[in-house]
């Protein structure tokens, strides 16, 4: 019966693998390997050339860039979007838990509306207002679209830790002299570990997979990876690189899959942290 | 004017009004403890103290000073709350200094201040720790140390020793004693437990349903209870109430009361002034201890009442036994030294001491001064 369990479990693991597998060999054969056939081979020629042509040199758009200025574009999107959306969501869980006030729960039922409205209705009253604000076609712009979209789950995720957390220990704080900030800075982000896990891989993955936004809101100089990998999948000009696409493809994951590697373990946890009791 | 007055305080929440018009003014040095059962209200007038709860109306002044609207770091006090609040981030030796760090205090201050409190709480050892790894009787004596780092005009306690068990409660106790009189800082200290109120306290302040019932030191409390909520609330087990009729024998007044077979019997009160109530029911309130057998009763009291009644059921708890009758139709408690010869279903002579006997007015259920 175990061993059956076993069988029947890795033969789900190898077919969600499938893809992956393609994707790898492909990425490190020759160009020939791939439209003779063979998908399914393990390369005879080793190379990285398609890596490295994906990565510096291959075209994206008109110019012959590879993907690497798109990675720091996203890089430069994504690290500050994270930081700030986490960090308003904290202070928002802080203040919507710890110094109610009239109406609190009508807000946060605001907010939450937030995390169901689709993308796609934003778009033009975003686009409005980001070229009112003079932020159209930068990262800067990008940067708020999307701590704009996410501050509703962050705050989310935060309220819900907080909720959990010792109301006694905010008053301790206000009498040993610690005033708003102080007590958020030294007493509840230290104890946010998990929730802060939970937070950034989602806000990562999210803005860092986001296709809408950076096609609709980017310029070709603040352009995200996404995008780029599209541009250069769709190339119409010239023979069809797939093996260069598909090394393209991974790197564009790659960074996501490290989030989750590193921090991954924590993601479950944290989730599971209010209900047990933080 | 005290050291710390309560001024006709009150609490509302929206319509609701937890706490009704609290006079209470406590003198430098004194310890008061606040009781009573859940919901009383007991940790919203503490609140009100610190200034973590707004005072609906009123007045609160400590030496003097209104402390309406003054933030609860300014007022010169320190809290020690149920559940410890130990910042869980921090270092034992962290937790308290926490406070002076925020006052602006310098570091070599506050590390004389940290090993002055460590040793006199014999928490040296645990300093580097951090609370999770603590036990519950360090965490009590860490969050101890971080009141007493500062030195406050009052100390607020709300229910600190709850959740220890049993035992250490009791060690706790003494503890919290010891300090007080070493330091002789005002206390104030809520409890749910009569015990902790009566052992620890200069004077209790016995609440229910947002009324402070009675105001006075634990004696006084005790013997003199002003309403029947008081009287079975303070003591355990709790004061025998039970109902009587005055009646005159010759210019005294006497208790009469039943039997467990209804038998009338009567007992004389001490009291001379129950006089006026001749002919009319009360309710008459003996504490466990006034009812023994007629070898260990009182020899100092001058009025000592003796019934033979029927044993229901005894309860051998130690020290003590306790034998259970029907008296005036309620179930009403001796307490027996545990050698005493009683049994279920015997009839045993018992001593009833009245020097001690209260009576109580049954409409107002407010005692019959004397
Ligand atoms: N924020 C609030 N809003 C409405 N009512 C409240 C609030 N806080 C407390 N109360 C009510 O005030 C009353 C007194 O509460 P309090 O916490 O002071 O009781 P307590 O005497 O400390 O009880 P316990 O022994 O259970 O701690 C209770 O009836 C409680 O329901
Ligand atoms: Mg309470």
């Amino acid at each position: 019966m175990r061993a059956l369990i076993y069988l029947v479990l890795t033969l789900c693991a190898l077919f969600y693998m499938l893809p992956l597998y393609v994707m790898l060999v492909n990425s490190v054969k020759p160009l020939d390997e791939i439209t003779g056939g063979g998908m399914m081979n393990l390369p005879q020629v080793f190379t990285l050339v398609p890596w490295a042509r994906a990565w510096s040199s291959a075209q994206i758009g008109v110019e012959p860039t590879g993907l690497s200025p798109y990675f720091w574009n996203s890089i430069r999107m994504v690290v500050p979007a994270v930081a700030i959306s986490t960090l308003l969501g904290a202070l928002n869980g802080y203040v919507l838990t710890k110094w109610r006030f009239k109406y609190d729960t009508i807000l946060f039922g605001l907010m939450l509306f937030a995390c169901f409205i689709p993308f796609q209705v934003v778009l033009i009253p975003m686009a409005r207002m980001l070229g009112l604000m003079g932020l159209a076609g930068t990262t800067r712009g990008l940067v708020l679209v999307h701590v704009v979209y996410g501050v509703g789950f962050t705050t989310l995720y935060f309220r819900n830790y907080y909720a959990f957390f010792p109301t006694e220990l905010v008053r301790a704080a206000q009498i040993d002299g610690a005033g708003f900030f102080r007590i958020f800075w030294r007493i509840l982000l230290p104890s946010s570990g998990p929730i802060a896990v939970v937070s950034i891989i989602w806000q990562f993955t999210n803005i860092w997979n986001d296709f809408l936004f950076g096609a609709s809101f980017a310029d070709a100089n603040s352009q995200p990876m996404t995008v780029a990998l599209n541009n250069l999948v769709q190339a119409s000009h010239g023979v069809k690189e797939y093996n260069v696409h598909f090394a393209g493809a991974i790197l564009a994951a790659m960074p996501t899959l490290l989030v989750y590697i590193v921090a991954g373990r924590y993601f479950v946890r944290g989730l599971m942290a209010g209900s047990v009791k933080g | 004017m005290g050291f710390l007055d309560i001024d006709n305080a009150t609490k509302s929440y929206g319509s609701v009004r937890v706490l009704h018009n609290v006079d209470i003014s406590v003198e430098e040095g004194e310890f008061l403890a606040l009781v009573g059962p859940s919901g009383c209200g007991k940790s919203t007038l503490l609140n009100m103290i610190a200034g973590l709860e707004e005072i609906t109306s009123g007045e609160i002044r400590i030496r003097g000073a209104v402390m309406n609207g003054v933030h609860p770091s300014k007022r010169n006090i320190a809290m020690v709350f149920q559940s410890y609040a130990l910042y869980p981030n921090m270092t034992a030796g962290q937790n308290i200094t926490f406070g002076l760090e925020m006052h602006g205090v310098p570091k070599a201050r506050r590390e004389q201040a940290r090993q002055r409190v460590a040793r006199l709480l014999q928490i040296e050892h645990l300093l580097n720790r951090k609370p999770g790894s603590l036990s519950g009787g360090q965490r009590q004596r860490v969050a101890m140390g971080r009141a007493l780092v500062r030195n406050p005009d009052v100390f607020l306690f709300d229910e600190p020793l709850s959740n220890l068990d049993a035992k250490l409660r009791v060690d706790m106790r003494t503890e919290i004693k010891k300090l007080h009189q070493t330091l002789g800082t005002t206390v104030i200290y809520v409890t749910h437990d009569q015990i902790e109120a009566m052992t620890l306290s200069t004077r209790i302040a016995v609440m229910n349903g947002g009324y402070v019932q009675q105001l006075g030191k634990p004696q006084e409390i005790y013997d003199t209870p002003a309403n029947i909520f008081v009287a079975t609330f303070m003591g355990s087990p709790a004061m025998n109430v039970l109902p009587a009729r005055v009646m005159m024998e010759g210019t005294a007044p006497v208790a009469e009361t039943a039997l467990h077979d209804g038998t009338p019997v009567r007992m004389p009160f001490s009291q001379a002034n129950l006089a006026q109530w001749a002919g009319r029911d009360i309710l008459l309130g003996i504490r466990p201890e006034s009812i023994t057998d007629e070898n260990t009763a009182d020899r100092t009291s001058g009025n000592i009442a003796r019934l033979t009644n029927r044993v229901v059921i005894t309860e051998p708890a130690g020290s003590d036994t306790f034998a259970i009758m029907t008296l005036g139709g309620r179930d009403v408690i001796a307490r027996m030294r545990s050698d005493a010869k009683v049994a279920p279903g015997i009839d045993f002579t018992f001593a009833v001491n009245m020097e001690k006997a209260v009576a109580f007015d049954p409409e107002t259920k407010e005692r019959i001064a004397s």
